[in-house]
């Protein structure tokens, strides 16, 4: 019997949570019936959510410990607040005391909760703290991205902070948005309407291209899992060598690709035959392509 | 000095909305549910999260409110004796936060909820 494929793109936070960890293993912190709620929403008079729009906790995946974090896009689009902020803060910080074999982040935002100001704003720096101070004892975290709202502002530079990404193709891993970029810089620069310009800009399939996500999976939560379990137990190094690594790297691609106006000229640049046909591959199809593609073109 | 006056003259708008927070209590139809605690729905624009929980009301139920829509607190008794007497439990405590969600997607998550701290085990 073929057992029907799960979307990680159509569940909601806990759901995700639940179909990537082992069944009846997960333990929520903070769960919502001790209703931890935003501050500073009901003096907007905006609802509250019981979890503040992100599930944490403990669990396993094939048998082995992790710590989970699972931002609700639909909750404020996964925005972060200030109690937000500070359940996934928590939850790093506790990596580095219990040395689990990874903490997997789930998410889904679109960065601060402007509501919240500077609340969010000194969250997301207590965010980027928590996770380094997890990988420097040698916890590796893991992105997970594909969901309605992409992976957005801060969240985006703590998602690069961290050791590996995964993403289906429906994810965007970018620091503005497309509407933002529109706003700042005009039409001409960018237009946020054009859905194919956004994604072979910000989508999961160029960035995996240029080597900002690890891994590219089909929206299946299976494929979602097997991809985590394979990075978990698997720190990165995270040292000035490695930093000075990643400087040098980006220096290189800033030189090699400056003056491509769109994505495909980046793939066509990156020895890609038909650039033109990449959004249309499927994750395996894709993969194998980018197999093709050298590792030392990237 | 005029845009001064004239700032002095208009009335104050009301700029921020008030959430309403309404709170009801209902005779109990039957027996406490098997799970302790449960939740459906997500707050968002005409969603809303129902949390549902299993505690000592001596056989009665109760029902929290909060919502950004003033003004349909009979609706909200409605729809909620409704959910009750359909269902037939007790010691019953129903949480909402509501981002104005219609009265058919209120009675969804409120089955659902049901539906789900009905089958959780202890």
């Amino acid at each position: 019997m073929r057992i029907a494929r799960q979307s990680f793109y159509e569940a909601t936070a806990r759901k995700r949570v639940l179909g990537l960890l082992d069944r009846t293993s997960f333990v929520e912190f903070c769960p919502p019936r001790e209703q931890v709620v935003s501050p500073h929403l009901p003096s907007l008079g905006m609802p509250v959510a019981f979890d503040d729009g992100v599930v944490v906790g403990e669990g396993t995946i094939d048998g082995r410990r992790v710590l989970i974090a699972a931002q609700e896009g639909g909750f404020m689009g996964g925005a972060v607040g200030e109690v937000h902020g500070a359940k996934i803060t928590g939850l790093l910080e506790r990596a580095a005391d219990t040395r689990p074999a990874a903490v997997i982040l789930l998410l889904d935002t679109g960065g601060v909760r402007l509501h919240e100001a500077n609340a969010g704003l000194v969250a997301m720096g207590e965010i980027q703290r928590a996770a380094l101070g997890a990988r420097h004892a040698g916890v590796p975290v893991i992105v997970a991205i594909g969901g309605k709202n992409g992976c957005y502002g801060g969240m985006s530079i703590v998602a690069r902070s961290c050791d590996w990404i995964v993403a289906s193709e429906e994810g965007r891993l970018s620091i503005s948005g497309p509407e933002v970029i529109e706003t700042v810089e005009g039409i001409e620069e960018f237009d946020a309407q054009d859905r194919a310009l956004v994604w072979r800009t910000m989508g999961a399939k160029h960035r995996r291209l240029i080597g900002e996500i690890d891994a590219l999976v089909a929206d299946d939560m299976a494929a979602f899992r097997a991809a985590i379990l394979g990075f978990v137990g698997r720190p990165r190094p995270l040292d000035l060598d490695a930093l000075e690594a990643e400087h040098a790297m980006l220096a290189r691609r800033l030189e090699r690709f400056w003056d491509c106006a769109d994505g495909m000229e980046v793939w066509a640049r990156l020895g890609v035959n038909d650039p033109a046909d990449v959004p249309a591959l499927d994750a395996a199809r894709f993969n194998a392509l980018l197999g093709a593609v050298s590792e030392r073109s990237r | 000095m005029v845009g001064r006056a004239l700032r002095a003259a208009l009335p104050v708008p009301e700029l921020v909305s008030v959430m309403e927070h309404l709170e009801y209590e209902f005779d109990g139809a039957g027996p406490r549910p098997a799970g302790a605690t449960a939740l459906a729905g997500v707050v968002g624009s005409g969603n809303l999260e129902v949390l549902i929980e299993a505690i000592d009301l001596g056989g009665r139920c109760a029902a929290v409110v909060d919502t950004s829509v003033r003004g349909y607190g009979a609706t909200w008794r409605q729809v909620l004796a409704d959910f009750f007497s359909r269902h037939g439990m007790g010691d019953v405590r129903i949480s909402i936060n509501d981002g104005g969600a219609t009265p058919a997607v209120v009675s969804l998550r409120l089955d659902q909820a049901a539906a789900e701290i009905k089958e959780e085990g202890p």
